[in-house]
């Protein structure tokens, strides 16, 4: 039987020959991952289930890097559980402060999720890792905690919907474009349940990073997981940082989907998503033509936290400053992108453009810190959630753009699009 | 479970986590202290007004966005009883499962319940009554395999039998 990746993913790991939508499965996850906010329910439910140990010390991640550094005593006593269990379970994958990153860029740089792989996190954005080839999603903390005792899940085999894009990007069109423009199309519920394959002429010649900025949004268009099939850059990757073995899957030609969408990117300028919802993405020029004042500027996340995202944004800061008033926020991803940042001579620019340079962490993308707005403020930022009160003040605003929007935004206060900062 | 009776709180479509529970205050894990700031992004205040045994009634996507358990936590320990909605975004689905809170799916009757009207659901057959209005309907049943975690007492009550 003719099957998807998603399927035939799913279908390994819960030890069949094939699987089919619908379909209940219990499967064998290779990585179960949580952080400062989910983590601690996860570790209350585990402490039920009168397991001692967790499955294997090296596959549950724990990864605290929503309120670190800690921003209040509540939030250090929550990144306390995590520390107290890694320490109790001997975890060799706990990262504190001075190694921890934010888990989505982390991970993969790390070597940790690999393509193959059935992986879930309790965070939404763990779909991340579809980008290497893997089935990766979202969960609860129970969910978690069940899987962090048992190596096992309960899934329902989602159908898939194929998005198929052609054509050569136009200049300053990035990963985040394609999927702003996506979601856009089938709308916050469009793939609700359901897997959102990628593929085309356009993402074989997708470098990685903008890969992972668009599998990591498939959940801002309800899906259950978003999926590229594993190639040779993902191989590029993957090679030099794997720390296991790791297994490539492709959908077959026959195989079924729910419905196929066809994209030509070159009619695609660079995005712009207008609150309160990622749908509401339109071209960058509609947005500069709002002459829309912002007052933040956040570049990072684990959208857009890559070493390559940094480099987008410096190459239109480079000389130049942040609008007067302008809080621009630079959040590298890790500390390898912000130690590649300094070799490279982007920290410089970035200071030098009077920006902020964030220690790691997803902070103000939330709301929790770091950067948080007033009531009446606006953003842009290069995260993933523009929802009412995202950022801060339930009466604050979040446009949701790539890097060198964001950057473009940043010099001339309000949103601009790259080409006016040339 | 007994019968279920409140009165309707309406709210729109794609209701997101973060109007459920904003992450400002997800610095803990404790449900009261969650439940102070229910839907307070969606309806400042909601969480005084709420009165124990109450029903949202919801549009469609209701629980998008992140995977925090504390929504389903927050709304369960604000006092509400019972969510309807046309569909929920598949986390918040499995964690008002997991965190016992009772979602029912009914597109007839989350647009035409009103709010304020006093409801009654059956939760044993998905039976919705808007008492005000006197129409009544029926929610999707709640599938085969989250039924038998129900009868074992949820997910963990669910791994603890299989475990021990």
């Amino acid at each position: 039987m003719a099957q998807t990746i998603t399927e035939k993913i799913l279908a390994f790991h819960a030890g069949l020959d094939t699987v089919e939508p619908g379909q209940l499965i219990e499967a064998q996850v290779d990585i179960a991952l949580a952080n400062d906010v989910t983590a601690p329910i996860a570790i209350a439910e585990f402490g039920k289930l009168g397991v001692e140990k967790v499955f294997d010390d090296e596959r549950v991640l724990l990864i605290p890097d929503h309120f670190t550094p800690n921003k209040d005593i509540k939030s250090a006593e929550q990144a306390k559980i995590l520390r107290d269990f890694a320490k109790k379970q001997e975890l060799k994958n706990y990262f504190e402060i001075g190694r921890v990153g934010i888990e989505h860029v982390l991970l993969p740089e790390k070597g940790l999720v690999l393509p193959g792989d059935l992986i879930i996190g309790a965070d939404s954005h763990t779909c991340t890792y579809g980008a290497l080839g893997a089935f990766a999603t979202g969960v609860g903390s129970t969910d978690l905690a069940a899987a962090m005792a048992t190596g096992k899940v309960w899934l329902k085999v989602p159908e898939t919907i194929k998005v198929v894009y052609h054509g050569k990007l136009s200049p300053w069109v990035e990963g985040k474009d394609l999927i702003l423009h996506t979601i856009g199309i089938l709308k916050v519920d469009g793939a609700l349940y359901q897997a959102l394959e990628m593929m085309g002429e356009t993402i074989e010649s997708l470098p990685m990073y903008g890969r992972m900025s668009m599998a990591n949004m498939a959940i801002e268009a309800g899906a259950k997981n978003g999926i590229i099939a594993p190639d040779e850059i993902t191989l590029d990757y993957v090679r030099s940082r794997a720390q296991r073995d790791y297994t490539l899957f492709a959908s077959d030609a026959d195989a079924v989907y729910h419905k196929t969408i066809d994209i030509d990117v070159s009619k695609i300028r660079p995005q712009v998503a207008y609150p309160p919802l990622p749908d509401k993405s339109r071209s960058v020029d509609l947005a500069a033509a709002d002459k829309i004042a912002i007052d933040q500027v956040v570049i990072g996340s684990c959208t857009n936290g890559r070493i390559e995202d940094f480099r987008l944004a410096a190459s239109l800061l480079k000389g130049k400053k942040a609008a007067p008033y302008m809080r621009l926020l630079i959040i590298p991803g890790t500390q390898d992108v912000y130690r590649q940042m300094i070799k490279e001579g982007l920290t410089d620019i970035f200071l030098d453009a009077e920006a902020l340079i964030s220690p790691p962490t997803c902070g103000p993308c939330l709301g929790g810190h770091m950067g948080v707005l007033a009531a009446g403020e606006r953003a842009v930022a290069t995260t993933n959630r523009n929802f009412v009160g995202r950022m801060g003040h339930p009466e604050s605003e979040v446009y949701l753009s790539n890097p060198a929007v964001a950057a473009a935004s940043a010099i001339l206060g309000r949103i601009a699009t790259p080409e006016e900062v040339l | 479970m007994n019968t279920i009776q409140g009165k309707a709180w309406k709210f729109g479509d794609d209701v997101d986590t973060d109007a459920i529970i904003p992450a400002r205050y997800l610095n803990t894990s404790d449900p009261l202290e969650l439940a102070k700031h229910c839907m307070e992004d969606a309806d400042t205040g909601f969480a005084s007004k709420v009165k124990n045994g109450d029903i949202i009634v919801a549009g469609k996507n209701f629980g998008c966005g992140s995977s925090r358990e504390h929504a389903p936590m927050s709304i369960k320990a604000a006092g509400v009883a019972c969510v309807i909605a046309p569909t929920f975004a598949r986390i918040f689905y499995r964690n008002a499962f997991n965190t016992g809170l009772l979602i029912l799916e009914s597109g007839e009757a989350a647009k035409a319940i009103e709010a304020g009207h006093e409801v009654a659901v059956n939760p044993a057959d998905g039976t919705i009554d808007d008492l005000t209005s006197g129409q009544q309907y029926k929610a999707q049943p709640v599938p085969e395999f989250m039924r038998k975690l129900l009868d074992d007492g949820g997910l963990i009550e669910h791994w603890r039998k299989r475990l021990a």
